[in-house]
């Protein structure tokens, strides 16, 4: 394993250093990362969090017109209570605060442990659970929450500087949520700095499908097809789940280790996918916003737009990861 | 069993996890995500450092601070849920310690778990080995063994519960997810469990 790293147990504390570093509209603070310029009075505050791992997820979605706070734990575990906390009270404009969490036992534990413990700020949750790889039964610990969450993020971050008030934001990121359906493939394991090895082993000749974000595999491994072949693969699973109709929101997501040409490639794939059920792509993203580390692969996210959805998702937004039309 | 017992169950634990730690996280990789050995050993060398800096005075109050730091330094799932067991735990133990008292803390922190986990017996997690070995410990309240043979039980218990998930399809956790391709691999929190009991046997003497 060769890593640009210090030490593995380092890795998290050191990225986010440099994090403030580059980016003064940023504050760092004891695991949290903020807005510099703290909350503002009247509006509702977003925090969100997860492992870390995920970059640009969530710490590069703070500021304006998206996150409040972000609260990145170790590498693909969830933070711990008292980050969330901290950043709960540090961001209630006396508004309330939203929570968005994605469904991953650790993060929903963690997340619940401190909205119960916050008993000075009104909190909501809403829980992201995109990821159709996932049988969603009595069965599993439910759908994983994955690239729809940056869906959330934007419009629900957009509704909320625009002053709307906490039950209207939260039932938007649900509504984002319910219309929002994702699917990953992977083409190689990560390697987490502590571990120092691929977290699963995958042949040459073979790719994962139905990955979620933390490394782990995913719900079958099949030969090495065409880019057209796997975006098949994907659109189908979620179009199975969902069927597409009228204008979709579409993001191709690198997991980390994938070029951009390789995404486009896949991006073209899914747009004649989205016509050919006689949908549209009306808006669209193409990179790395939600990934694994150093793994190949791509995961796709759709949202079914409508007027408000897409209003809100064109709204300005200025973050390290997402930033347009201010 | 004092405090002393106590703390040095925690220091054993750490110990155990410590040296099993790259087998937890490799049995996580199979499963899950890879990092259940490198949280454990992080949580528990935090708790070391909590109980040495200020030494609680009752077997309740190390299991307050234990599954509080547990808690708040872990994240992940296992931290929530290896912190309720103790906190809970702690809440129901009282001084002075005997055999049934601790098996009635054991048994609602295990019911404690349950509930925040929404686990049952079966579902390939933690409970797996603890709903066992704690229902070891409260068999051996009934036959009136003596405490050292009731933790070795329940530590057995445990181990035989954590062997026991290796055929289960998992249900809950990161390893649902997966579905029917768990099967085939031992659960990593059941087996952290067991580390956990067979400290517990190794510090009564």
């Amino acid at each position: 394993m060769k890593k640009l790293i210090n030490t593995a147990d380092s890795v998290v504390d050191d990225a986010l250093n440099g994090m403030a570093a580059a980016h003064p509209s940023l504050r760092v603070r004891d695991r949290v990362v903020y807005r510099a310029e703290g909350p503002r009075a009247g509006k509702v505050g977003l925090v969100s969090g997860g492992g870390s791992g995920h970059e640009p997820l969530h710490a590069g979605f703070v500021g304006y017109g998206m996150l409040d706070a972000a609260c990145p734990g170790e590498i693909f575990t969830s933070p711990v209570p008292d980050q969330i906390i901290d950043a709960t009270r540090a961001v209630d404009g006396g508004a309330g605060v939203l929570h968005i969490v994605k469904n991953y036992t650790g993060d929903v534990l963690n997340f619940e442990m401190a909205a119960e413990l916050v008993e000075d700020v009104e909190v909501v949750s809403v829980l992201v659970d995109d990821d159709v790889a996932v049988q969603d039964s009595l069965y599993t610990a439910g759908r994983r929450g994955t690239g729809a969450t940056v869906f959330v993020e934007k419009m629900a971050g957009a509704l909320a500087e625009q002053g709307a008030p906490l039950a209207q934001v939260a039932l938007v990121a649900g509504e984002v949520d319910e219309r929002s359906r994702s699917f990953g493939i992977a083409l190689t394991s990560c390697t987490t700095p502590h571990a120092g090895k691929p977290t699963f082993d995958l042949p040459e000749t073979d790719v994962e499908l139905g990955i979620g974000i933390h490394g782990e595999p995913g719900r079958a491994r099949v030969p090495m097809v065409s880019a057209r072949e796997l975006a098949g693969i994907a659109m189908e699973a979620i179009h199975g789940d969902l069927p597409l109709r009228g204008d979709l929101l579409v993001m191709v997501n690198g997991m980390g280790s994938t070029p951009l040409m390789e995404l486009y490639v896949v991006f073209a794939e899914v747009a004649a996918f989205v016509k050919g059920k006689g949908a549209r792509v009306t808006r669209s993203l193409v990179g790395n916003y939600v990934t694994s580390l150093d793994m190949q692969g791509f995961s796709v996210s759709i949202c079914l737009l409508d007027d408000t959805l897409t209003r809100l998702w064109d709204a300005p937004v200025e973050t390290p990861g997402l930033r347009w039309g201010r | 069993m004092n405090a002393d017992v106590f703390v040095a169950w925690f220091e054993e634990a750490a110990r155990l996890v410590r040296r099993d730690r790259e087998r937890l996280t490799q049995l996580d990789a199979a499963i899950g995500d890879a990092d259940h050995g490198t949280n454990l050993d992080r949580g528990l060398t935090e708790v070391r450092a909590a109980l040495a800096g200020s030494p609680p005075e009752t077997p309740a109050q190390v299991l307050a601070l234990a599954g509080a730091t547990l808690i708040r330094r872990i994240g992940g799932a296992s931290g929530p849920l290896y912190g309720s067991v103790f906190r809970q735990m702690g809440k129901s133990l009282e001084s002075p310690v005997t055999l049934a008292g601790f098996a009635a803390a054991f048994e609602s922190g295990v019911v404690a778990l349950e509930r925040l986990g929404k686990a049952a017996l079966g579902d390939k997690t933690m409970v797996d080995a603890l709903a066992p070995a704690s229902r070891a410990l409260a068999l051996a309240v009934r036959d009136g063994v003596g405490v050292r043979e009731a933790f070795e039980q329940a530590a057995k218990a445990a181990e035989e519960g954590a062997k026991a998930t290796i055929p289960m399809q998992a249900r809950k956790g990161r390893a649902s997810y997966l579905g029917e391709r768990s099967i085939g691999h031992e659960d990593p929190g059941a087996a952290s469990a067991a580390l956990f009991m067979a400290a517990l046997a190794a510090v009564v003497t």
